[in-house]
Protein backbone atom coordinates (compact mmCIF):
# COMPACT_ATOMS: atom_id res chain seq x y z
CA UNK A 1 0.00 0.00 0.00
CA UNK A 2 3.09 1.90 -0.18
CA UNK A 3 1.42 4.11 -3.68
CA UNK A 4 -1.89 4.26 -1.80
CA UNK A 5 0.65 6.67 1.49
CA UNK A 6 2.32 8.27 -1.54
CA UNK A 7 -0.66 9.71 -2.94
CA UNK A 8 -2.48 11.24 0.20
CA UNK A 9 1.18 12.54 0.61
CA UNK A 10 0.81 14.27 -2.59
CA UNK A 11 -2.85 15.01 -2.41
CA UNK A 12 -2.49 16.77 1.19
CA UNK A 13 0.86 18.89 0.91
CA UNK A 14 -0.44 21.20 -1.66
CA UNK A 15 -2.98 23.57 -0.94
CA UNK A 16 -5.80 23.58 -3.79
CA UNK A 17 -6.97 20.04 -1.95
CA UNK A 18 -7.31 21.73 1.10
CA UNK A 19 -9.56 24.84 -0.31
CA UNK A 20 -11.30 22.71 -2.54
CA UNK A 21 -12.09 20.28 0.14
CA UNK A 22 -13.69 23.30 2.81
CA UNK A 23 -15.08 25.32 -0.27
CA UNK A 24 -16.72 21.92 -1.04
CA UNK A 25 -18.75 21.64 2.03
CA UNK A 26 -19.34 25.25 3.42
CA UNK A 27 -20.72 26.81 -0.42
CA UNK A 28 -23.69 23.78 0.09
CA UNK A 29 -23.76 24.61 3.77
CA UNK A 30 -23.99 28.34 3.42
CA UNK A 31 -26.60 28.44 0.09
CA UNK A 32 -28.89 25.78 1.92
CA UNK A 33 -28.70 28.46 4.57
CA UNK A 34 -29.48 31.12 2.45
CA UNK A 35 -32.29 28.73 0.85
CA UNK A 36 -33.75 28.19 4.12
CA UNK A 37 -34.11 31.02 6.03
CA UNK A 38 -34.95 33.44 2.87
CA UNK A 39 -36.62 31.74 0.07
CA UNK A 40 -39.97 31.40 2.17
CA UNK A 41 -42.62 29.21 0.71
CA UNK A 42 -40.85 28.98 -2.64
CA UNK A 43 -38.61 26.56 -1.40
CA UNK A 44 -40.50 23.82 0.40
CA UNK A 45 -39.32 22.75 3.83
CA UNK A 46 -38.54 19.10 2.05
CA UNK A 47 -35.43 16.54 3.33
CA UNK A 48 -35.04 16.73 -0.70
CA UNK A 49 -34.86 20.04 -0.46
CA UNK A 50 -31.99 20.45 1.93
CA UNK A 51 -29.92 18.83 -0.61
CA UNK A 52 -30.58 21.78 -3.47
CA UNK A 53 -27.51 23.24 -2.89
CA UNK A 54 -25.21 20.13 -2.98
CA UNK A 55 -24.82 20.40 -6.67
CA UNK A 56 -22.23 23.09 -6.11
CA UNK A 57 -20.08 21.28 -3.42
CA UNK A 58 -20.04 18.28 -5.40
CA UNK A 59 -18.71 20.57 -8.56
CA UNK A 60 -15.75 21.74 -6.74
CA UNK A 61 -15.20 17.82 -5.27
CA UNK A 62 -15.00 17.42 -9.29
CA UNK A 63 -12.92 20.25 -9.78
CA UNK A 64 -10.43 19.04 -6.99
CA UNK A 65 -10.72 15.32 -8.32
CA UNK A 66 -9.00 16.78 -12.10
CA UNK A 67 -6.81 18.84 -10.10
CA UNK A 68 -5.06 15.81 -8.45
CA UNK A 69 -4.50 14.52 -11.76
CA UNK A 70 -3.58 17.49 -13.63
CA UNK A 71 -1.06 19.03 -11.38
CA UNK A 72 0.88 15.75 -11.45
CA UNK A 73 0.70 15.90 -15.37
CA UNK A 74 1.47 19.59 -15.92
CA UNK A 75 4.39 19.80 -13.01
CA UNK A 76 5.99 16.24 -14.39
CA UNK A 77 5.57 14.99 -10.99
CA UNK A 78 3.57 12.10 -12.88
CA UNK A 79 6.71 11.29 -14.60
CA UNK A 80 8.23 10.57 -11.62
CA UNK A 81 5.75 8.55 -10.55
CA UNK A 82 6.07 6.45 -13.41
CA UNK A 83 10.22 6.15 -12.49
CA UNK A 84 9.26 5.31 -9.64
CA UNK A 85 6.36 2.58 -10.27
CA UNK A 86 7.12 1.64 -13.39
CA UNK A 87 4.29 -0.61 -13.90
CA UNK A 88 2.11 2.50 -13.68
CA UNK A 89 -1.26 1.50 -13.26
CA UNK A 90 -1.22 0.79 -9.17
CA UNK A 91 0.30 4.32 -8.82
CA UNK A 92 -3.23 5.07 -11.16
CA UNK A 93 -5.26 3.20 -8.89
CA UNK A 94 -3.46 4.35 -5.90
CA UNK A 95 -5.04 7.81 -7.07
CA UNK A 96 -8.24 7.44 -7.83
CA UNK A 97 -8.67 5.51 -4.61
CA UNK A 98 -7.50 8.76 -2.52
CA UNK A 99 -9.47 10.94 -4.33
CA UNK A 100 -12.39 9.11 -4.01
CA UNK A 101 -12.29 8.23 -0.41
CA UNK A 102 -11.71 11.88 0.13
CA UNK A 103 -14.56 13.06 -2.20
CA UNK A 104 -17.03 10.58 -0.30
CA UNK A 105 -16.04 11.93 3.44
CA UNK A 106 -16.50 15.45 1.48
CA UNK A 107 -19.95 14.20 0.25
CA UNK A 108 -20.85 13.06 3.78
CA UNK A 109 -20.30 16.15 5.32
CA UNK A 110 -22.02 18.17 2.71
CA UNK A 111 -25.08 15.95 2.55
CA UNK A 112 -25.37 15.60 5.90
CA UNK A 113 -24.21 18.98 7.18
CA UNK A 114 -26.35 20.54 4.82
CA UNK A 115 -29.31 18.79 6.35
CA UNK A 116 -28.43 19.52 9.53
CA UNK A 117 -28.06 23.05 8.91
CA UNK A 118 -31.62 23.18 7.52
CA UNK A 119 -33.02 21.71 10.78
CA UNK A 120 -31.84 24.22 12.31
CA UNK A 121 -32.88 26.86 10.35
CA UNK A 122 -36.08 25.32 10.24
CA UNK A 123 -36.70 24.16 12.83
CA UNK A 124 -40.39 24.11 12.74
CA UNK A 125 -40.81 21.99 9.58
CA UNK A 126 -40.57 18.49 9.65
CA UNK A 127 -37.14 17.30 8.25
CA UNK A 128 -36.79 13.83 10.45
CA UNK A 129 -35.57 11.15 8.31
CA UNK A 130 -38.48 8.89 7.91
CA UNK A 131 -38.37 6.69 4.87
CA UNK A 132 -35.23 5.16 3.32
CA UNK A 133 -35.86 7.43 0.35
CA UNK A 134 -35.41 10.20 3.14
CA UNK A 135 -31.73 8.78 4.17
CA UNK A 136 -30.82 7.92 0.68
CA UNK A 137 -30.91 11.76 -0.43
CA UNK A 138 -29.01 12.85 2.78
CA UNK A 139 -26.52 10.32 2.64
CA UNK A 140 -26.30 9.65 -0.99
CA UNK A 141 -24.03 12.54 -1.12
CA UNK A 142 -21.10 10.51 0.13
CA UNK A 143 -22.05 8.00 -3.08
CA UNK A 144 -22.15 10.80 -5.79
CA UNK A 145 -19.45 12.86 -4.54
CA UNK A 146 -17.37 9.41 -4.75
CA UNK A 147 -18.43 8.84 -8.49
CA UNK A 148 -17.30 12.44 -9.34
CA UNK A 149 -14.27 11.86 -7.63
CA UNK A 150 -13.46 9.18 -10.13
CA UNK A 151 -14.72 10.79 -13.24
CA UNK A 152 -12.48 14.24 -12.00
CA UNK A 153 -9.04 11.75 -12.12
CA UNK A 154 -10.46 10.72 -15.66
CA UNK A 155 -10.35 13.79 -17.20
CA UNK A 156 -7.53 14.73 -15.83
CA UNK A 157 -5.93 11.88 -16.60
CA UNK A 158 -7.40 11.82 -20.02
CA UNK A 159 -6.21 15.50 -20.29
CA UNK A 160 -3.17 16.69 -19.03
CA UNK A 161 -3.50 20.16 -18.78
CA UNK A 162 -5.16 22.04 -16.00
CA UNK A 163 -6.62 24.70 -17.96
CA UNK A 164 -8.34 22.54 -20.50
CA UNK A 165 -9.38 19.55 -17.93
CA UNK A 166 -10.94 22.31 -15.75
CA UNK A 167 -12.54 24.39 -18.37
CA UNK A 168 -14.27 21.12 -19.48
CA UNK A 169 -15.80 19.76 -16.59
CA UNK A 170 -16.55 23.91 -15.80
CA UNK A 171 -18.37 24.41 -18.77
CA UNK A 172 -20.01 21.50 -18.58
CA UNK A 173 -21.75 21.14 -15.33
CA UNK A 174 -22.25 25.33 -15.22
CA UNK A 175 -23.60 25.55 -18.95
CA UNK A 176 -24.11 22.88 -21.08
CA UNK A 177 -26.52 20.52 -19.05
CA UNK A 178 -28.43 23.78 -18.11
CA UNK A 179 -28.51 24.99 -21.86
CA UNK A 180 -29.37 21.73 -23.04
CA UNK A 181 -32.84 22.10 -22.22
CA UNK A 182 -33.00 25.70 -24.27
CA UNK A 183 -33.06 23.24 -27.00
CA UNK A 184 -36.29 23.01 -28.94
CA UNK A 185 -37.73 19.81 -28.93
CA UNK A 186 -34.80 17.57 -28.56
CA UNK A 187 -33.36 19.50 -25.27
CA UNK A 188 -36.03 17.76 -22.62
CA UNK A 189 -35.52 13.99 -24.10
CA UNK A 190 -32.01 14.37 -23.93
CA UNK A 191 -32.03 16.21 -20.29
CA UNK A 192 -32.56 13.36 -18.71
CA UNK A 193 -29.42 11.44 -19.52
CA UNK A 194 -27.19 14.15 -18.66
CA UNK A 195 -24.51 12.70 -16.61
CA UNK A 196 -25.40 15.41 -13.47
CA UNK A 197 -28.74 15.23 -13.77
CA UNK A 198 -28.56 11.51 -13.25
CA UNK A 199 -26.71 11.87 -10.20
CA UNK A 200 -29.28 14.65 -8.54
CA UNK A 201 -31.98 12.20 -8.93
CA UNK A 202 -30.16 9.69 -6.61
CA UNK A 203 -29.57 12.30 -4.17
CA UNK A 204 -30.63 16.16 -4.68
CA UNK A 205 -33.02 18.38 -4.42
CA UNK A 206 -36.29 17.80 -6.75
CA UNK A 207 -36.52 21.88 -7.72
CA UNK A 208 -35.42 21.41 -11.49
CA UNK A 209 -37.43 18.33 -11.65
CA UNK A 210 -40.43 19.57 -10.20
CA UNK A 211 -40.46 23.21 -12.13
CA UNK A 212 -39.65 21.06 -15.21
CA UNK A 213 -41.28 19.09 -17.55
CA UNK A 214 -39.00 16.21 -17.72
CA UNK A 215 -39.75 12.56 -17.57
CA UNK A 216 -36.58 10.18 -15.69
CA UNK A 217 -35.38 7.92 -17.60
CA UNK A 218 -34.92 5.32 -14.62
CA UNK A 219 -35.64 5.05 -10.67
CA UNK A 220 -33.02 6.44 -8.32
CA UNK A 221 -30.65 2.99 -8.17
CA UNK A 222 -30.95 2.83 -11.88
CA UNK A 223 -29.88 6.64 -12.23
CA UNK A 224 -26.84 6.14 -9.55
CA UNK A 225 -25.74 3.20 -11.83
CA UNK A 226 -25.74 5.29 -15.04
CA UNK A 227 -24.03 8.09 -13.29
CA UNK A 228 -21.53 5.65 -11.80
CA UNK A 229 -21.09 3.52 -15.27
CA UNK A 230 -20.23 7.25 -16.89
CA UNK A 231 -17.50 8.09 -13.96
CA UNK A 232 -15.71 4.47 -13.56
CA UNK A 233 -15.52 4.40 -18.20
CA UNK A 234 -14.31 8.25 -17.92
CA UNK A 235 -11.42 6.59 -15.61
CA UNK A 236 -10.72 3.73 -17.04
CA UNK A 237 -10.09 5.35 -20.06
CA UNK A 238 -7.73 7.83 -18.51
CA UNK A 239 -5.90 5.02 -16.76
CA UNK A 240 -5.58 2.95 -19.58
CA UNK A 241 -4.55 6.21 -21.71
CA UNK A 242 -1.61 7.51 -19.12
CA UNK A 243 -0.47 3.90 -19.08
CA UNK A 244 0.00 3.16 -22.56
CA UNK A 245 1.29 6.59 -24.00
CA UNK A 246 4.79 8.11 -23.34
CA UNK A 247 5.40 10.20 -20.31
CA UNK B 1 25.96 -1.82 -15.52
CA UNK B 2 23.56 0.05 -17.90
CA UNK B 3 23.57 -1.20 -21.67
CA UNK B 4 21.22 -0.69 -24.90
CA UNK B 5 21.16 -2.68 -27.71
CA UNK B 6 20.04 -1.72 -31.24
CA UNK B 7 17.93 0.95 -29.05
CA UNK B 8 15.41 2.63 -31.43
CA UNK B 9 12.61 5.34 -30.87
CA UNK B 10 10.81 6.75 -33.61
CA UNK B 11 8.11 10.00 -33.72
CA UNK B 12 5.84 9.42 -36.40
CA UNK B 13 8.82 10.24 -39.27
CA UNK B 14 11.48 11.69 -36.86
CA UNK B 15 13.75 9.31 -35.70
CA UNK B 16 14.94 10.65 -32.25
CA UNK B 17 16.97 7.49 -31.12
CA UNK B 18 18.76 5.63 -34.22
CA UNK B 19 20.10 1.61 -33.45
CA UNK B 20 21.68 2.57 -30.67
CA UNK B 21 23.78 0.14 -29.00
CA UNK B 22 25.90 1.31 -25.69
CA UNK B 23 27.30 0.22 -22.37
CA UNK B 24 27.73 2.00 -19.78
CA UNK B 25 30.47 0.20 -16.98
CA UNK B 26 29.82 -0.07 -13.06
CA UNK B 27 32.14 1.87 -10.99
CA UNK B 28 32.95 4.98 -14.04
CA UNK B 29 31.49 7.85 -14.76
CA UNK B 30 30.60 7.59 -18.58
CA UNK B 31 29.57 10.79 -20.10
CA UNK B 32 27.06 10.91 -22.69
CA UNK B 33 27.53 13.90 -25.31
CA UNK B 34 25.97 14.83 -27.80
CA UNK B 35 24.27 18.49 -30.07
CA UNK B 36 21.25 19.51 -28.90
CA UNK B 37 18.58 17.37 -30.72
CA UNK B 38 20.64 14.27 -31.38
CA UNK B 39 18.42 12.16 -28.75
CA UNK B 40 20.38 12.44 -25.71
CA UNK B 41 17.37 13.27 -23.30
CA UNK B 42 14.93 10.69 -25.38
CA UNK B 43 17.63 8.10 -24.47
CA UNK B 44 17.14 8.90 -21.20
CA UNK B 45 13.66 8.23 -21.17
CA UNK B 46 14.23 5.07 -22.63
CA UNK B 47 16.33 3.40 -20.65
CA UNK B 48 14.20 4.87 -17.69
CA UNK B 49 10.71 3.02 -19.22
CA UNK B 50 9.31 6.58 -19.42
CA UNK B 51 8.79 6.20 -23.47
CA UNK B 52 8.53 2.92 -24.95
CA UNK B 53 11.32 2.04 -27.05
CA UNK B 54 10.15 1.30 -30.94
CA UNK B 55 12.42 -1.44 -31.20
CA UNK B 56 15.64 -2.44 -29.23
CA UNK B 57 16.34 -2.72 -25.91
CA UNK B 58 17.66 -0.94 -23.00
CA UNK B 59 18.91 -2.96 -19.80
CA UNK B 60 19.66 -1.81 -16.46
CA UNK B 61 21.85 -4.50 -14.68
CA UNK B 62 20.33 -7.44 -16.83
CA UNK B 63 16.62 -6.08 -17.23
CA UNK B 64 14.66 -3.89 -18.72
CA UNK B 65 13.40 -0.85 -16.40
CA UNK B 66 9.73 -1.82 -15.86
CA UNK B 67 10.86 -5.17 -14.23
CA UNK B 68 12.21 -3.98 -11.71
CA UNK B 69 11.11 -4.18 -8.50
CA UNK B 70 10.87 -0.71 -6.48
CA UNK B 71 12.78 0.50 -8.67
CA UNK B 72 14.35 3.45 -7.13
CA UNK B 73 16.51 1.18 -4.89
CA UNK B 74 18.74 -0.11 -8.16
CA UNK B 75 18.15 3.16 -10.26
CA UNK B 76 18.54 7.11 -9.28
CA UNK B 77 17.48 9.68 -12.25
CA UNK B 78 17.73 13.44 -12.46
CA UNK B 79 16.15 14.21 -15.81
CA UNK B 80 14.24 17.62 -15.08
CA UNK B 81 14.73 19.14 -12.30
CA UNK B 82 11.90 21.31 -12.99
CA UNK B 83 9.80 18.10 -12.27
CA UNK B 84 8.43 19.11 -9.21
CA UNK B 85 4.93 20.66 -7.76
CA UNK B 86 6.25 23.95 -6.50
CA UNK B 87 3.72 24.54 -3.81
CA UNK B 88 4.95 21.27 -2.31
CA UNK B 89 7.77 21.56 -0.03
CA UNK B 90 11.31 19.87 -0.55
CA UNK B 91 10.62 17.57 2.21
CA UNK B 92 7.33 16.62 1.06
CA UNK B 93 8.42 16.00 -2.47
CA UNK B 94 10.87 13.75 -1.75
CA UNK B 95 8.71 12.20 0.92
CA UNK B 96 6.24 10.64 -1.47
CA UNK B 97 8.49 9.73 -3.80
CA UNK B 98 9.97 7.85 -0.57
CA UNK B 99 6.96 6.12 0.03
CA UNK B 100 6.43 5.01 -3.29
CA UNK B 101 9.24 2.67 -3.19
CA UNK B 102 8.55 2.14 1.03
CA UNK B 103 11.71 3.51 1.92
CA UNK B 104 12.01 5.54 5.17
CA UNK B 105 11.53 9.15 5.74
CA UNK B 106 14.53 9.42 7.74
CA UNK B 107 16.62 8.62 4.51
CA UNK B 108 14.45 11.99 3.11
CA UNK B 109 16.72 13.81 6.15
CA UNK B 110 19.79 12.08 5.01
CA UNK B 111 19.49 13.02 1.38
CA UNK B 112 18.45 16.78 2.49
CA UNK B 113 21.56 16.98 4.32
CA UNK B 114 23.57 15.59 1.99
CA UNK B 115 22.80 17.51 -0.71
CA UNK B 116 22.95 20.61 1.52
CA UNK B 117 18.94 21.81 1.34
CA UNK B 118 18.92 20.65 4.78
CA UNK B 119 17.89 24.91 5.87
CA UNK B 120 14.95 25.07 3.37
CA UNK B 121 13.54 21.21 3.35
CA UNK B 122 10.10 22.95 4.42
CA UNK B 123 10.25 26.27 2.27
CA UNK B 124 8.29 25.56 -0.98
CA UNK B 125 10.06 24.30 -4.43
CA UNK B 126 8.21 27.00 -6.28
CA UNK B 127 10.79 29.73 -4.19
CA UNK B 128 13.83 27.53 -5.32
CA UNK B 129 16.30 28.78 -7.73
CA UNK B 130 17.25 26.72 -10.75
CA UNK B 131 20.56 25.73 -8.84
CA UNK B 132 18.41 24.79 -5.55
CA UNK B 133 15.61 22.64 -7.81
CA UNK B 134 19.08 21.30 -9.30
CA UNK B 135 20.05 19.72 -6.01
CA UNK B 136 16.63 18.60 -5.45
CA UNK B 137 16.70 16.58 -8.22
CA UNK B 138 19.96 15.08 -7.04
CA UNK B 139 18.58 14.53 -3.70
CA UNK B 140 15.40 12.56 -5.61
CA UNK B 141 18.41 10.98 -7.68
CA UNK B 142 20.29 9.37 -4.40
CA UNK B 143 16.88 8.91 -2.90
CA UNK B 144 17.21 4.85 -2.68
CA UNK B 145 20.97 4.72 -2.63
CA UNK B 146 20.84 3.02 -6.12
CA UNK B 147 23.92 1.29 -7.90
CA UNK B 148 23.00 3.22 -11.08
CA UNK B 149 22.70 6.66 -11.52
CA UNK B 150 21.66 9.00 -14.43
CA UNK B 151 22.28 12.38 -14.79
CA UNK B 152 21.06 14.89 -17.85
CA UNK B 153 22.27 18.60 -17.01
CA UNK B 154 22.68 17.80 -13.30
CA UNK B 155 25.35 21.47 -13.35
CA UNK B 156 23.24 23.37 -15.43
CA UNK B 157 22.27 26.86 -12.96
CA UNK B 158 25.25 26.01 -10.39
CA UNK B 159 27.42 27.98 -9.26
CA UNK B 160 31.32 26.87 -9.65
CA UNK B 161 31.12 25.84 -5.80
CA UNK B 162 27.71 23.90 -6.87
CA UNK B 163 29.61 22.65 -10.14
CA UNK B 164 32.81 21.40 -8.02
CA UNK B 165 30.64 19.57 -5.65
CA UNK B 166 28.71 17.44 -8.02
CA UNK B 167 31.81 16.62 -9.65
CA UNK B 168 33.36 15.30 -6.26
CA UNK B 169 29.48 13.79 -5.62
CA UNK B 170 29.91 11.95 -9.35
CA UNK B 171 33.98 10.71 -8.31
CA UNK B 172 32.57 9.11 -5.14
CA UNK B 173 29.69 7.61 -6.55
CA UNK B 174 32.02 5.47 -9.14
CA UNK B 175 33.99 5.42 -6.56
CA UNK B 176 31.78 3.24 -4.55
CA UNK B 177 31.55 0.75 -7.70
CA UNK B 178 28.53 2.18 -9.01
CA UNK B 179 27.43 3.17 -12.83
CA UNK B 180 27.26 6.73 -13.44
CA UNK B 181 26.10 7.79 -16.25
CA UNK B 182 26.01 12.07 -16.73
CA UNK B 183 25.00 14.38 -19.66
CA UNK B 184 26.14 17.64 -20.07
CA UNK B 185 27.34 20.43 -22.21
CA UNK B 186 29.84 22.33 -20.30
CA UNK B 187 32.51 19.82 -21.78
CA UNK B 188 35.51 20.87 -19.77
CA UNK B 189 33.48 20.05 -16.82
CA UNK B 190 32.77 16.87 -18.17
CA UNK B 191 36.57 16.10 -19.18
CA UNK B 192 37.48 16.86 -15.60
CA UNK B 193 34.10 14.58 -14.34
CA UNK B 194 34.26 11.56 -16.78
CA UNK B 195 36.65 8.45 -17.69
CA UNK B 196 34.68 7.28 -20.13
CA UNK B 197 32.45 8.73 -23.04
CA UNK B 198 29.43 7.94 -25.16
CA UNK B 199 28.73 10.08 -28.29
CA UNK B 200 25.77 10.24 -30.39
CA UNK B 201 24.62 12.48 -32.92
CA UNK B 202 21.37 12.36 -34.91
CA UNK B 203 20.34 9.62 -33.15
CA UNK B 204 23.40 7.54 -33.80
CA UNK B 205 26.15 6.40 -32.16
CA UNK B 206 29.49 8.31 -33.05
CA UNK B 207 31.76 7.31 -30.14
CA UNK B 208 32.04 5.05 -27.56
CA UNK B 209 35.36 4.26 -25.39
CA UNK B 210 37.88 5.92 -22.75
CA UNK B 211 37.85 9.58 -22.35
CA UNK B 212 41.34 9.67 -23.07
CA UNK B 213 41.44 7.83 -26.29
CA UNK B 214 38.87 10.02 -27.42
CA UNK B 215 40.85 13.63 -26.46
CA UNK B 216 44.06 11.79 -27.73
CA UNK B 217 41.58 11.84 -31.50
CA UNK B 218 42.29 15.90 -31.43
CA UNK B 219 45.93 14.97 -31.60
CA UNK B 220 48.77 17.19 -29.96
CA UNK B 221 49.00 21.00 -30.51
CA UNK B 222 52.80 21.49 -30.04
CA UNK B 223 54.53 22.67 -26.65
CA UNK B 224 54.28 26.15 -25.26
CA UNK B 225 57.77 27.60 -24.33
CA UNK B 226 58.42 30.27 -22.26
CA UNK B 227 62.49 31.21 -21.65
CA UNK B 228 64.26 34.50 -21.74
CA UNK B 229 66.47 33.37 -23.97
CA UNK B 230 63.79 32.68 -26.82
CA UNK B 231 66.20 33.92 -29.30
CA UNK B 232 68.77 31.44 -28.70
CA UNK B 233 66.21 28.34 -28.58
CA UNK B 234 64.65 30.04 -31.80
CA UNK B 235 68.00 29.71 -33.58
CA UNK B 236 68.87 26.36 -31.81
CA UNK B 237 65.18 24.68 -32.63
CA UNK B 238 65.70 25.88 -36.76
CA UNK B 239 68.88 24.11 -36.80
CA UNK B 240 67.63 20.78 -35.70
CA UNK B 241 64.55 21.65 -38.33
CA UNK B 242 61.98 22.62 -36.19
CA UNK B 243 59.28 25.04 -36.84
CA UNK B 244 58.22 27.24 -34.50
CA UNK B 245 55.86 30.43 -34.25
CA UNK B 246 55.36 32.86 -31.58
CA UNK B 247 56.83 36.37 -30.09
CA UNK B 248 58.74 37.72 -27.43
CA UNK B 249 59.84 34.99 -24.66
CA UNK B 250 56.86 32.61 -25.45
CA UNK B 251 57.33 29.99 -28.08
CA UNK B 252 54.93 27.13 -29.68
CA UNK B 253 56.77 24.88 -30.67
CA UNK B 254 55.02 21.72 -33.33
CA UNK B 255 55.33 18.35 -34.27
CA UNK B 256 58.08 17.39 -31.11
CA UNK B 257 57.36 16.76 -27.98
CA UNK B 258 58.21 18.52 -24.63
CA UNK B 259 61.39 15.80 -24.23
CA UNK B 260 63.17 17.08 -27.14
CA UNK B 261 62.37 20.65 -26.80
CA UNK B 262 63.69 20.39 -23.01
CA UNK B 263 67.10 18.79 -24.38
CA UNK B 264 67.51 21.03 -26.96
CA UNK B 265 67.15 24.24 -24.53
CA UNK B 266 69.69 22.08 -22.36
CA UNK B 267 72.58 22.35 -24.51
CA UNK B 268 72.14 25.98 -25.14
CA UNK B 269 71.98 27.11 -22.07
CA UNK B 270 68.51 28.51 -22.48
CA UNK B 271 66.18 29.00 -19.01
CA UNK B 272 62.74 27.56 -19.05
CA UNK B 273 60.60 29.44 -17.72
CA UNK B 274 57.64 27.57 -19.24
CA UNK B 275 57.59 24.06 -20.98
CA UNK B 276 53.94 22.72 -21.27
CA UNK B 277 52.26 19.99 -23.81
CA UNK B 278 49.46 21.61 -25.66
CA UNK B 279 47.39 18.42 -25.31
CA UNK B 280 44.01 18.27 -27.37
CA UNK B 281 40.88 19.06 -25.47
CA UNK B 282 37.69 17.25 -24.88
CA UNK B 283 36.19 20.44 -26.67
CA UNK B 284 38.60 20.26 -29.76
CA UNK B 285 38.00 16.42 -30.21
CA UNK B 286 34.21 17.30 -29.77
CA UNK B 287 33.96 19.85 -31.96
CA UNK B 288 35.75 17.75 -34.49
CA UNK B 289 33.58 14.76 -34.38
CA UNK B 290 30.02 16.23 -34.23
CA UNK B 291 31.12 18.68 -36.97
CA UNK B 292 29.35 16.51 -39.30
CA UNK B 293 26.27 15.29 -37.47
CA UNK B 294 25.54 18.04 -35.95
CA UNK B 295 21.28 18.53 -36.24
CA UNK B 296 21.17 22.29 -35.88
CA UNK B 297 24.33 24.28 -37.09
CA UNK B 298 25.27 27.72 -37.14
CA UNK B 299 26.21 28.84 -40.35
CA UNK B 300 29.02 31.06 -40.54
CA UNK B 301 29.82 30.03 -36.67
CA UNK B 302 32.38 27.47 -38.48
Amino acid sequence: MNVVRAERIKLFSTRAPWWCGALSVLAPLAFTTLFFALAGSEVTASVGNTQLATGIGRTVALVLAVLAATSDASWGTLRLTFQAVPTRVPALLAKGAVVVLVCAVLGLLAGVGSWGIASLVRPDADLALHSAADWRLVLGQTVTFAFTGLLGVGVGLLLRSTALALTLVLVWTQLVEGLVLLIPRVGPDVYPWLPFFAAGQFAGGDFTQAALNVTPAFGPWGYLAYFGGICVAFFVAGVVTANRRDA
Amino acid sequence: MLETHGLTKSYGETLAVDALTFTAEAGRVTGFLGPNGAGKSTTMRLLLGLDTPTAGTAHIDGKPYRQLADPLRTVGALLDATWRHPGRSARQHLRWLAATNGLPDRRVGEVLELVGLGSVAKKRAGEFSLGMLQRLGIATALLGDPKVLLFDEPVNGLDPEGVLWVRQLMHSLAADGRTVFVSSHLLPEMEQTAQDLVVIGRGRLTYQGTMADFVHRAGSRGVRVHTPQADTLRAALAEHGIACTGEGDALVVSEVDSDTVGDIAFTVGATLHELSPLAGSLEQAYLELTGQTAEFTSGGAR
